[in-house]
């Protein structure tokens, strides 16, 4: 075991202390502070890879999981995931130390929320390193369950269960599409390894099911990125506390489809439905996230919709990327390169000032109690740290200078005027879309940033709006802002320390078939008049005069009908595929026993009658058989017997007591086979089994000859011979096939291999432990089940007794 | 269940003894010849039917004060804990370790992981049997 693994499962392995830590030492002192430690002791851990991997170099550790089914559990720690995971453990940190002032030790359920956010962060640490397909789409689910579990913190708000029933719905929906994608891929280059396929890329290429398989992982990623149409989850994500909010819904979670683009890039770059496709979707939902970002008066939905159109602009800027791949070495290929090393930049960027953004939000709403901006302004003079804060991430945001954002903007504004030249994939026609919707979609970035930060700080003070004395947050609340406020400036001023240690070992993980200088990889922030300072320049007149004039325009745009929304659409079509389902479902679930027995029994015998007769053919065999005894022919008569007597007997404690017998009987059987084990078990079920009929029949209604029409019976009569028959049929034909080698030689080793001389228990517990290991579990839920469904019954009973 | 019957409750008395030595004895017995984890488990459950069936409820309840929805649980965890363990010795998942040991008075004497993770079976399947008939019998 590699101390890698205990670092990525750190975080559930303290989620087991956290509720001790909660029960015990609340009181004293806020259970944020002890799980601090763990994305502390992960950042320090992962920044030592940072020499290493940035020097080329890549680690890869195995753990055999389920060997017999080639399930390795392999974590691989290379440039683009190391980028993730500081990103991970990083802004983690700061959310937490944020989230200590931010959720009241009093008042909140706050082991359940430092759970759930334990969970995500090893979920998102999993993902980032795994190497095994199987294994990154189960860290993937868990990070939408544990996304779910954290929207509906507070789940006495309505919003909030909705809010998390979309995410839901939208991410596993997407999660789907990703696993059919990954055995697809699985299928063709027959490896479960993420490498591997990088490596087997021509065959993929070729194949038929190149196209199907990328389409599945581009749902995944789209959706898990909340990019157009897939988007609406998102803005409904806000019910989460805003800590949350600025941990997995702008920096980590939503960067998972981002993750996914850039990891499939060496398989699918290069294509050209690749291209317009992840570019395409990138740039439209760039364009309609800063359209409707414009239209929030609520600062939290407005943060949400930019969030979806920066992500828009990274998931664009990583397709103009793939066509590196498209170009090979060389000067066209350097020039597309470039754009993916943006794309990771701007990344990193929105991490960082996204997550100020959001932290301030926060403040605004816990000191304030409000979030609409129609009732703040001013907030200037009474909160001047956390307006500083504001400023610096919101002008980042737009992307001026002297801040980081500024610095990848440039780079995209680069990237899109390439494309538009590139003059492949029939860009020639349609290419010069690109810079112009980027260019509108930075004009309309540039308004809503400055709604925000001025419409909030600047204007008039309105404490008569407020229902609370306003003042400045409490300092360790400011630290975690101020910290990524600093990284946004520090990272305009060095952003090739940043770009050398950590971008550029990401960026030949994405594109590893490119071989780029240092020098195209630099980042400077003048390069003297070219078009990307023109278009800059654009933006700032022309947002700015936009925003001057945005009395007489932003009544109007907030009026866009509601009903065309994508959101009417989804609201509309599940509640219509929960009606058509449910009338399709009432169909056949009619309530009644005896209609689900009956479709059981039926489809039992279609089955395996039907495969019977369809493969092999009836065959029977009974040379090898043994004479029949006559003690077989006594217990055979004894078993018809207490067979006819269940059916005939009027009344039902016979029926139950003859059950029973024939249980019995069959233990003898089992005795007379020499089959020791069995007899004994099927003794003890027999006896448990009857107590429990005996119990229940205190439960039933009183037996009584059925009124019903003939024809019915009938039918039953048809089909309870039919299952005879097949059992029968199935029983004696199994002898006649050898259809396998016997498997017995291998268990006859038991003394060997497990010390036992007992074959059936080494077959349980070691042999076949792990389906030992599930049938308890499943044997303890069923019980669990049958003690609640009891109990609420019982209760409801009481219930209707008292009213 | 009935309140008076001296028969039942005389016979339950030894019986009940002697049905718990065996499952003991099926228990310890499995890994060489018939019995193990699930048998053991349910012949146990099956006794501490028979002093549910001959007591009554409330009474059993009162010298047995044990929740067996937590048996149950803790008979799972053991079995995942076994499992579990053979992952920290850098071994597959529920890889099963045996060897021989010289104990004081048993002599030569083999001990294996697996009846440990009998134990969590049995564990299992005596806290659902009995949660399960006593949710039943309890629901009137």
């Amino acid at each position: 075991m590699n101390t890698i693994y205990l670092f990525i499962f750190l975080p559930f392995i303290f989620a087991c202390i956290v509720p001790f830590l909660y029960k015990h030492l609340n009181r004293q002192v806020h259970t944020g502070w002890f799980v601090l430690v763990v994305p502390l002791s992960i950042l320090i851990y992962l920044l030592r890879f940072i020499p290493a991997v940035s020097s080329g170099e890549t680690f890869e550790y195995t753990f055999s999981w389920i060997p017999s089914f080639g399930i390795h559990i392999t974590s691989y720690v290379d440039g683009l995931g190391l980028l993730f995971g500081l990103l991970i453990s990083g802004v983690g940190a700061l959310v937490i130390l944020y989230s200590i002032f931010y959720m009241s030790k009093v008042r909140e359920a706050l082991h359940n929320f430092y759970i759930y956010l334990l969970m995500f962060m090893g979920a998102m640490l999993g993902l980032v390193f795994s190497d095994h397909m199987l294994a990154f789409y189960g860290f993937w689910e868990l990070t939408s369950v544990s996304s779910f579990l954290l929207i509906s913190y507070w789940y006495e708000r309505k919003s909030s269960r909705q809010g998390a029933m979309k995410s839901m719905l939208i991410t596993v929906f997407g999660g789907f599409g990703l696993l059919a994608g990954f055995i697809m891929l699985m299928m063709m280059a027959d490896t479960y390894s993420i490498r591997e396929l990088i490596a087997n890329m021509e065959v993929i290429q070729g194949h038929s099911l190149f196209i199907p398989a990328m389409l599945c992982i581009l749902l995944g990623a789209f959706t898990k990125s909340a990019q157009f149409p897939f988007s609406i989850w998102l803005p409904d994500a806000m019910e989460a506390p805003t800590p949350v909010s600025s941990y997995l819904h702008s920096a980590t979670m939503v960067k998972a489809g981002i993750y996914l683009v850039a990891r499939m890039t060496p398989v699918f770059g290069g294509s050209p439905v690749w291209f317009w496709l992840v570019s395409g979707v990138g740039i439209i939902t760039l364009l309609y996230g800063s359209l409707t970002a414009l239209r929030q008066t609520d600062l939290k939905p407005l943060l949400a919709y930019s969030t979806i159109s920066q992500l828009g602009l990274i998931m664009s800027l990583l397709g103009i990327g793939s066509l590196a791949v498209y170009f090979g070495p060389g000067e066209s290929g350097t020039v597309f390169t470039v754009a993916t090393f943006a794309a990771l930049f701007h990344l990193f960027n929105h991490s960082t000032f996204k997550g100020s953004l959001f932290m301030v939000v926060g403040i605004i709403d816990h000191e304030t109690g409000r979030r609409d901006i129609r009732y703040l302004g001013g907030l200037m003079h009474v909160m001047p740290i956390t307006f500083t804060i504001a400023l610096v991430g919101g002008l980042s945001m737009a992307g001026l200078p002297p801040f980081n954002g500024f610095l990848s903007k440039e780079m995209f504004f680069a990237a899109v005027l390439d494309v538009s030249k590139a003059g492949v994939f029939g860009l020639n026609s349609i290419g010069t879309l690109f810079p112009i919707i980027a260019w509108v979609a930075s004009i309309l970035t540039f308004v809503y940033c400055m709604i925000f930060v001025f419409k909030t700080f600047g204007g008039k003070y309105h404490p008569e709006r407020l229902n609370r004395k306003v003042h400045e947050a409490p300092i360790g609340m400011l630290i975690a802002p101020m910290v990524l406020g600093l990284l946004v400036l520090l990272i305009f001023f060095f952003p090739n320390v940043l770009g050398k240690y950590i971008l550029t070992p990401a960026l030949s993980a994405v594109l590893p078939m490119m071989t780029v200088s240092s020098y195209d990889l630099k980042i400077s922030a003048w390069h003297g008049v070219n078009y990307e300072l023109l278009m800059t320049i654009g933006v700032i007149l022309l947002g700015g005069l936009l925003y001057m004039a945005k009395k007489r325009w932003l009544p109007a745009a907030r009026k866009f009908p509601q009903n065309l929304t994508l959101n009417h659409f989804f609201n509309e079509g599940l509640s219509g595929a929960e009606r058509w389902s449910a009338s399709l479902t009432n169909r056949y679930m009619t309530g009644s026993l005896r209609h689900y027995l009956l479709y059981i029994f039926v489809f039992f015998v279609l089955l395996l009658m039907g495969s019977l007769l369809w493969f092999y053919g009836l065959r029977f065999d009974f040379s090898n058989n043994a004479m029949i005894s006559v003690f077989d022919a006594g217990l055979v008569i004894c078993m018809i017997i207490s067979a006819l007597t269940v059916l005939l007997a009027g009344n039902r404690i016979v029926a139950i007591v003859a059950l029973g017998a024939l249980g019995y009987m069959v233990s003898m059987f089992f005795v007379i086979f020499r089959a020791p084990d069995l007899a004994l078990t099927q003794m003890v079920v027999e006896t448990v089994t009857t107590v429990l009929f005996l119990l229940c029949f205190y439960h039933l209604p009183k037996l009584k000859k059925s009124m019903e029409r003939l024809s019915f019976k009938w039918t039953n009569l048809f089909i309870s011979i039919a299952v005879g028959l097949t059992v029968t049929v199935l029983g004696l034909s199994a002898n006649g096939h050898k259809l396998f080698e016997p498997i017995t030689s291998f268990f006859e080793n038991s003394y060997k291999l497990a010390g036992a001389k007992n074959i059936v228990n080494a077959i349980l517990v070691d042999f076949r432990g792990f389906d030992t290991m599930l049938e308890i579990s499943v044997l303890t839920i069923a019980g669990l089940g049958v003690y609640v469904l009891i109990r609420q019954r019982s209760k409801r009973g009481k219930e209707h007794e008292a009213e | 269940m009935k309140q008076n019957d001296v028969i039942l409750q005389s016979v339950t008395r030894v019986a009940v003894v002697i049905i718990l030595t065996f499952s003991f004895y099926l228990f310890m017995n499995g890994h060489h010849h018939p019995g193990g984890g699930f048998i053991g488990g349910l012949s146990t459950a099956a006794a501490i039917v028979l002093l549910y069936l001959s007591f009554g409820i409330d009474k059993v309840r009162e010298n047995i004060r044990m929740d067996f929805k937590k048996l149950a649980a803790i008979g799972v965890l053991i079995a995942i804990g076994t499992g579990m363990t053979s992952v920290i010795f850098g071994k597959p998942f529920l890889t099963q370790a045996f060897d021989y040991f010289n104990l004081p008075i048993f002599g030569k004497t083999e001990l294996a992981s697996a009846l440990i993770f009998d134990t969590g079976v049995a564990l299992a399947v005596i806290g659902t049997a009995v949660n399960i008939i006593l949710s039943i019998s309890e629901d009137r």
